[in-house]
């Protein structure tokens, strides 16, 4: 029995039809889009994970070299160091549309050209670790950058990905069973209510028969 | 035009500001999390956090997962790599795919 009421009438019939048509459209089209995200988003963690593992480790030894020049100098001098920096990064964000996900794509631009305007600082007073320390952090940025592009295109992706796997599941297994019974019970109910029809006219001809008959003796 | 913002304790983040990077050191979990969406409002699309911070305001940073920007990365700190970045990413797996069939392993 259909878990709803429904109307065995033709025309929600034909109205149950065009749903069902529907949404086994949409089920299929839902479908390609799963899988489809899903292809991208391998790669786009494989991606991910390497980034990462780079990025870590990049700071990690920038940390490490950080350390060691902070043990060659004094803190007041490391902090005056840096205190003014020179450089600075703009973003430019734009986004990228990927299977109705839209994902960040991030360009950045010094505001210098100098790459040597990472040192904000005389060399007179600092020791050449800290000089090496801040190289070691500028060259892993642009990794950095590119890891949050991925990371965050991964994080939309997943969640997008969530969202279609749920819609197909509801679909292919509520909403086409669902309407698929409901389209049987209503041809079923038609068909019983077209043949007690028909018993009917016959038995209603039998009765005028038999009157003409006993009319006719 | 937007800018790149880093949070987290003053030892791991100081450096950042030589190359450029917006630095904001913050301590508790409070300042951060009010620091956060300061940074949120203000033209700031990416914004590093260390781990161990990222990891006392999760539920913060749980808020802007599913817009397009911030992007909120984790990054280790001066007191060494926790692995949250990481098991971040295969949470991402798990959320899409259903199981960790990539990392799984490692």
């Amino acid at each position: 029995m259909a878990a709803t009421q429904v109307n065995p009438t033709r025309m929600e019939l034909t109205r149950l039809k065009k749903k069902l048509k529907t949404a086994v459209r949409g089920h299929k089209l839902l479908k390609d889009k799963r899988d489809e995200l899903m292809r991208q988003f391998l790669d786009l963690v494989r991606e991910n994970m390497e980034l990462r593992m780079k990025v870590e480790a990049g700071i990690k030894n920038a940390n490490k070299n950080f350390v060691i020049a902070k043990a060659g100098m004094s803190e007041q001098t490391l902090h005056t160091a840096l205190m003014a920096p020179k450089q600075e990064i703009y973003l430019e964000c734009d986004k990228k549309n990927v299977m109705s996900v839209d994902i960040p794509v991030f360009e950045y631009r010094t505001k210098t050209a100098d790459a040597n305007d990472i040192y904000s600082y005389g060399f007179a007073f600092t020791s050449n670790d800290l000089d090496d320390a801040v190289k070691s952090l500028a060259d892993i940025l642009p990794d950095m950058l590119k890891l949050s592009e991925t990371e965050k295109a991964c994080q939309l992706m997943a969640s997008e990905i969530e969202k279609t796997r749920r819609r197909v599941n509801a679909l292919e297994h509520v909403v086409i069973p669902q309407t698929e019974q409901n389209i049987r019970y209503i041809t079923m109910k038609l068909d019983e209510n077209e043949r007690s029809t028909q018993i009917r006219l016959m038995k209603v001809k039998d009765m005028m028969l038999e009157e003409v008959r006993e009319k006719a003796q | 035009m937007y800018k790149i913002a880093v949070l987290g304790d003053y030892d791991s983040i100081y450096g950042f500001a030589a190359v450029g990077l917006d630095t904001f050191p913050v301590s508790d979990s409070e300042g951060a999390t009010r620091q956060l969406h300061t940074l949120a409002e203000n033209n700031y699309s990416v914004i590093y956090v260390t781990e161990e911070l990222a990891s006392r305001i999760s539920e913060e940073i749980e808020k802007y997962s599913t817009s397009l920007y911030p992007a909120i990365i984790q990054i280790p700190g001066v007191s060494g790599n926790t692995g949250a970045g990481v098991e971040n990413v295969k949470k991402t797996v798990e959320q899409a795919v259903g199981s960790d069939i990539l990392f799984g392993g490692n």
